[in-house]
């Protein structure tokens, strides 16, 4: 016992991964018994897909998180990037590689912008975004009228399906743009956080900022980059999101801020900043994800969804919270 | 103006009012009204005008206050306008189904349950946070987004999303009535602002809660029971929102699960613009009061000007942050 203290799995399973992890497997175990299309590879991907938008989100927030600050405008980011990206793309022609550009461009502008706000005029950032979130979707509206876009380019509205497989009889599957943009995100993501100098220094600063610029970071190029990356990715999961959807709802996105940041903090990122890891975040996600399906395969009322959805989070946070105090009480006492 | 006088306005401004904030939102409000009565004329100022500014402002006024009290601890209520939503359906619910025909006792008794009903409501939401974060330590924002997203699905669940309208007159009357001209949901502000400024400003409680959202740590060491006041405090946060659940109900003669949703994150901005630290432990009711008047007289205007809405919205994220940046402009150190 005293061991695994040390051995990486003893850590692991002190850690609010793996209790995540559990609760995960015992909901996928209890869901697959009570319905059969739960654990099948078209729900999976039906999964992945409908939650790339949120994921992908999450892990700009996440990133956010961990240096120690907080974003809420993303939604607004996301719409005003789609917003412009589509409508030039229908007025001049396109590719996926121009509007991914174009979409990333513009979300880490607005991204730019919340960093600059923060470091130069030195303004708390949940301060910063509440008004940028303002300003850009105000913005948006006022200009745009808050008209839909139905039609987009033929080539975007089919969208991609690559590695394509056949599973059972005449199902076949593919990646397509969500899962391969979520993925993509995941590993960059995690790359950054984990395998790279600056990722380091991410960590340190939100743990301690004021030690982080005595040891001579440039915390101005990590918030923006930090804050860029939030943009970045609003403007990569607002295409995915467009795609799925097929068409642009400019109002539809802003208000679904707090359903990101359920995800991460399920995952254990602190708001306190210098805590969180990529796992975490797709655990946290899986949760959210997996308890709505199920809620829909039982054959539950749609009505009553988010009062399970608040109960599991209150639940599940409750006991994870308590589960620590009664660590840190025992610990105090040997 | 030269600009050495503007500054030492708003200096002399500082002194009287006690606080830069205050001092600013005061500057602000004058250059605004300034503004718009050149923009718009006498018609700005029109006792028309005015009153639909002050049967406006209760609404977002009281569910404030709710987020400001949360907001000083160090904390945040994102449960506000679930609650409010949750507990105006409970009164709206006794309401319809239990109203006698004929005026009388029963006609009175019915009302005063229902609110009451309503705001034990909100009351048993507010100790469900309270408790989970002060005693089993869970982070306010999460706490609160459980809250809300129970208290939301209950009342989708139990309506199935639908709207429950149709109120007696008493009822119609707080939010649509007036008292010698003054709107009775401005007095019904009034009388939630002047009680949480009391308590937060000449009590110990008050002390106790701007302690906690400087130091939670310091001040359990100090021998400060700071669950039990984080408790009543979150308490005291949902009955606020019990309270702007009747206004609500009253002002639209319905309830229904969705209400004022926008409003979640407008309450951080006015209660932040009013100069209330987002980390907590500084911040005034006046502060706060402040706020929304600049907010809605800048709503009001951009409706007489024939602006849009969404246009407001913009223009409330940038005085925010023109606000929040004025302290570090005057080249004093961050804090």
């Amino acid at each position: 016992m005293r061991e695994s203290r040390f051995s990486p799995f003893g850590r692991f399973r002190r850690s609010h991964e793996f209790w995540l992890l559990i609760v995960i497997l015992a909901l996928c175990a209890s869901l697959g018994v009570a319905n059969a299309q739960f654990l099948t590879m078209q729900n999976l991907f039906d999964l992945l897909t409908s939650y790339a938008f949120v994921g992908i989100l999450a892990l700009g927030l996440l990133v956010v998180l961990i240096a120690g600050g907080i974003d809420i405008s993303f939604t607004a980011t996301a719409s005003v990037a789609q917003y412009v990206t589509l409508s030039v793309a229908n007025a001049y022609g396109a590719n996926w590689i121009s509007v991914f550009a174009f979409a990333i461009g513009i979300g880490g502008a607005l991204g730019a912008l919340n960093a600059i706000f923060i470091q130069k005029l030195r303004i708390p950032s949940i301060i910063v975004s509440v008004a940028t979130l303002n300003i850009f979707y105000g913005l948006l509206i006022f200009f745009t009228g808050g008209k839909y876009i139905y039609s987009l380019p033929d080539w975007f509205a089919t969208g991609i399906f690559w590695f394509e497989f056949e599973w059972g009889k005449d199902t076949s599957y593919g990646v397509n743009l969500q899962i391969l943009a979520l993925a993509v995100s995941f590993l960059v993501t995690w790359l950054l956080l984990n395998r790279t100098n600056i990722g380091r220094q991410i960590y340190a600063m939100g743990d301690n900022a004021d030690a982080a610029q005595r040891l001579g970071f440039h915390i101005f190029g990590l918030n923006m980059l930090v804050y860029c990356y939030m943009g970045v990715m609003a403007g990569i999961a607002s295409l995915v999101q467009a795609q799925l959807a097929q068409s642009v709802a400019p109002t539809v996105l802003v208000g679904k801020e707090l359903d990101v940041v359920a995800a991460v903090v399920l995952g254990g990122a602190s708001l306190m900043g210098g805590v969180g890891t990529v796992l975490g975040t797709f655990l946290g996600l899986a949760l959210l994800a997996i308890l709505q399906n199920g809620i829909i395969l039982l054959g539950v009322s749609s009505y009553w969804s988010p009062f399970f959805v608040g109960s599991v989070i209150l639940i599940s946070v409750s006991a994870t919270a308590w589960s620590q105090r009664e660590r840190r009480t025992r610990g105090a006492r040997a | 103006m030269s600009n050495a006088s503007t500054l030492s306005l708003r200096g002399r401004l500082i002194r009287l009012a006690g606080s830069g904030t205050i001092a600013t939102l005061i500057l602000l409000l004058v250059a605004l009204w300034v503004v718009f009565a050149i923009a718009i004329g006498d018609r700005f100022f029109s006792a028309n005008t005015l009153q639909s500014m002050a049967f406006q402002m209760p609404e977002l006024g009281i569910l404030s206050l709710a987020m400001m009290l949360a907001l000083l601890s160090g904390g945040l209520n994102l449960s506000i306008i679930s609650t409010a939503n949750l507990s105006g359906l409970t009164i709206a619910f006794l309401l319809t189904r239990y109203i006698p025909g004929s005026q009388g006792v029963a006609w009175v008794g019915v009302q005063v349950l229902a609110i009451a009903a309503g705001f034990a409501v909100a009351a048993l939401v507010g100790l469900v946070n309270g408790f989970v974060i002060a005693y089993l330590g869970v982070s306010p924002i999460l706490a609160t987004l459980g809250t809300m997203t129970l208290c939301k699905g209950l009342a989708i669940g139990l309506t199935r999303g639908n709207v429950i309208s149709g109120f007696p007159e008493p009822i119609v009357f707080i939010g649509n009535g007036t008292v010698f001209g003054v709107p009775f949901a401005l007095i019904v502000l009034a009388l939630c602002a002047l009680p949480v400024a009391l308590m937060l400003n000449a009590t110990p409680f008050g002390a106790k809660v701007y302690m906690i959202g400087s130091n939670e740590k310091a001040t359990r060491y100090s021998g400060v029971d700071t669950r039990a006041v984080l408790l009543k405090l979150y308490v005291l946060s949902s009955l606020l929102a019990g309270v702007a659940a009747v206004v609500m109900l009253a002002r639209f003669n319905s309830a229904n699960a969705a209400y004022g949703e926008s409003y979640l994150l407008v309450t951080i901005l006015a209660a932040v613009l009013g100069g209330v630290d987002p980390f907590g432990g500084f911040g005034k009711v006046g502060g706060l009061l402040l706020a929304l008047i600049i907010l809605q007289v800048i709503s009001s205007a951009f409706n007489l000007l024939n602006l849009s809405q969404f246009l407001t919205l913009a223009i409330w994220g940038g005085i925010l942050i023109a606000v929040a940046a004025v302290p570090h402009l005057g080249g004093k150190a961050p804090r």
